[in-house]
């Protein structure tokens, strides 16, 4: 084997010169974007397409909660106690009475109930997730970016709202203005958007420092320029987790709201107040009651939490340990307390 | 280390500062004259009067406000609008459920959660480990209020009806130094409850912690030296992974110490959580005050106890 007489050529003419059919495969080699890399991995996920499923079944009774209405003829929140109730008065069971899912104390169809449900649920995780997610975004990029005192006023702020105790005040705030839809989405928005800046911060402190943006700087690009345009493409994978991660979070604080009788309120059926539901004489017994918008919820919550996850391995296998350590309590705590579990250990923020 | 400790001490008193000012201001906007709701229907203009003056709820907002927080300088919480009876004295009844709550729940999720993480990460990408992440999410996926109704459910419903009656139904406490055996069991079901969500996230966390420790050039030292797996693992390694756990226990301590609104609720149990809320049913501002207040200070002294912790443990790690 000789050697060829060394030829000078570029890397690109280099790579010309490998027909597009050699080697393995037989394709050409292609550049694929950070994005499309991540779809490719995704798709070969089997636990996301089960998340998918899963929303989207959820999100399928949302859409035809009318239908199933109108089909069966039982109202969502009208009282009906001649033909919700059996002779003794009495709710009927799963599958008596031609309620699939039973009837609750008022005689109103549980499954009619359980897909009016989902609409608030869906409604108010993914308004309140979009509301916290750009808001978050926005202020922890402003944050990071600008540093000095504005940084020192935002993080203190996140700071503040992470450590409130935030299920105290929506109960205080419902009191206040009186429970309702755009009350409830606005309440979770403004407690969960911290959870988003603090990390978005975090991470436009560290971009900040890089080449790229010294070079955007050095053409002459302004500062909002470089957070929105050249800063936030690189923001996109840990926004995207945490937003998806968020979603489970808001449809339970949304829940929570409802099981205290805080929230959207009755006569709408929701989740959170059918599980509140008072079980009358039919006593704990009627399992029913709760039992199907539980498993709705958990449905719901799991699915999310399951996409999330995919979603954070597909985009980065490394980023298991950042996501890991996040506190769930920052935005739930565990038990939705009355310290509000937001709160920033400070080991975090301030020594390491 | 003394002029961190002083540092975070000041800005938790500006925290709890903050907090405080925000109920009272959140307060006089619900009712601005609660001397009127306390009279009751039937009382006269002056004797809702004298209710006020007697109150000092007379004097302007400003003047309130401050008197209220020179009070809550000497450690006085005012009365309850209702129960009349000192908040100190309310809140000194009302905590000790929580501390029942938080002990017994506590020491259930921290060996549950660690046990599972490490089991996880011992046998990375076995079914051990696949268990562990089914453990986890659906852990982070079920509201308290769920798995609170369903354990009363399976537990106190469905064994009750069969003859077994091992489980109190909701609406039982005994205090521990009434009879021990009696508080164990009405809180058995709400440690469940909140251990069990609780655990998810530690076994989440040990698992990744340990994973990342377990990677480490000092551990393939000692498996070099020819140490047993075991003591690689519980020696050495859980002592560097340890931290990130100390820090979250600390934190979820306090946490439910200040009260577990949705827990108490389910379960009946007459502590922080639950009277707060009755508290803000019947519109009690002192009340409402002091059990914000001991909330957020559990969370503030938790937070200070945990960064110095983390020091102590991690010598990585320096406070300035």
């Amino acid at each position: 084997m000789s050697l060829a007489p060394f030829e000078p050529t570029t890397s690109v003419d280099f790579i010309d010169e490998i027909p597009p059919d050699s080697a393995e495969g037989g394709r050409a080699i292609e550049g694929r974007s950070p994005l499309r890399l991540a779809l490719a991995r995704l798709r070969t996920d089997r636990v996301a397409w089960l998340a998918a499923g899963m929303i989207l079944a959820m999100v399928l009774l949302a859409l035809i909660a009318p239908v199933i209405s109108a089909a069966t003829g039982h109202s969502a929140t009208n009282p009906d106690l001649v033909n919700g109730t059996n002779s003794f008065g009495q709710p009927y069971g799963p599958g008596q009475g031609g309620f699939l899912l039973g009837t609750d104390n008022l005689g109103r169809d549980v499954l009619v109930r359980v897909a009016y449900g989902a609409r608030i649920s869906l409604l108010v995780g993914v308004l309140a997730t979009l509301l916290a997610t750009v808001g978050g975004t926005i202020l922890g990029l402003i944050s990071g970016y600008f540093g000095g005192w504005i940084d020192a006023l935002l993080a203190r702020l996140m700071d503040a709202v992470l450590s409130f105790p935030y299920v105290l005040a929506a109960i205080v705030l419902a009191a206040v203005f009186g429970g309702s839809l755009g009350l409830t989405i606005a309440v979770i928005a403004f407690f969960s958007w911290a959870a988003i800046g603090r990390i978005v911060r975090g991470q436009t402190l560290s971009q900040k420092e890089k080449e790229y943006v010294e070079a955007a700087r050095s053409i002459g690009a302004g500062p909002f320029r470089i957070m929105f345009v050249d800063i936030l493409p690189n923001l996109v994978a840990p926004v995207l987790v945490l937003g998806t991660l968020l979603v489970p979070v808001a449809i339970v604080f949304e829940a929570t709201l409802d099981y205290l009788g805080v929230g959207v309120g009755p006569p709408t059926p929701t989740w959170g107040n059918m599980l509140a539901d008072d079980q009358g004489s039919a006593g704990f017994g009627a399992w029913w009651f709760w039992g199907f918008p539980a498993i709705a919820l958990l449905i719901t919550t799991l699915g999310f939490n399951l996409l999330g996850d995919s979603v954070r391995d597909a985009l980065d296998p490394r980023t298991e340990r950042i996501f890991a350590t996040r506190r769930k309590a920052s935005v739930l705590g565990p038990d939705t307390p009355v310290g509000g579990g937001g709160t920033q250990s400070g080991a975090e923020a301030d020594t390491r | 280390m003394t002029r961190f400790i002083v540092r975070r001490v000041i800005q938790g008193i500006i925290t709890l500062w903050v907090i405080v000012t925000l109920i009272f201001v959140l307060f006089f906007m619900t009712n601005p004259d609660p001397a009127r709701l306390l009279a009751g229907k039937a009382a006269t203009v002056t004797q809702v009067a004298s209710i006020r003056a007697f109150l000092g709820l007379n004097k302007p907002l400003w003047q309130q406000y401050l008197g209220f927080l020179g009070r809550l300088i000497q450690g006085n919480l005012g009365e309850s609008y209702k129960l009349h009876e000192p908040v100190t004295t309310l809140l000194g009844q009302w905590v000790q459920v929580d501390i029942s709550l938080a002990v017994g729940a506590g020491i259930i999720w921290l060996v549950l959660g660690l046990s599972v993480g490490i089991i996880a990460a011992r046998r990375p990408r076995t079914i051990w480990d696949r268990s562990a992440t089914v453990f986890v999410l659906v852990g982070l996926s079920t509201p308290t209020f769920i798995l609170g109704l369903l354990l009363l459910f399976i537990f106190f419903y469905i064994l009750t009806t069969h003859g077994i009656d091992i489980f109190p139904s909701a609406g039982n406490y005994t205090p521990f130094f009434t009879n021990p055996a009696e508080w164990a069991r009405d809180l058995l079901l709400p440690w469940l409850t909140l251990a069990l969500i609780t655990a998810a996230t530690y076994a989440r966390l040990s698992r990744s912690s340990l994973l990342e420790v377990l990677g480490e050039d000092y551990i393939r030292t000692a498996r070099a030296k020819g140490l047993s797996e075991r003591r690689v693992v519980y020696r050495h390694a859980l002592r560097a992974a340890i931290t990130p756990i100390v820090t979250q226990f600390g934190i979820d301590l306090a946490t439910v110490l200040g009260g577990a609104i949705i827990t108490e609720t389910i379960f009946g149990l007459p502590g922080l959580g639950q009277n707060v809320v009755s508290a803000i049913g019947r519109e009690d501002l002192p009340v409402i005050q002091g059990i914000v207040l001991v909330a957020a200070a559990f969370i503030v002294v938790a937070n200070i106890i945990v960064d110095v912790l983390y020091a102590v443990i991690d010598p990585r790690v320096r406070l300035s």
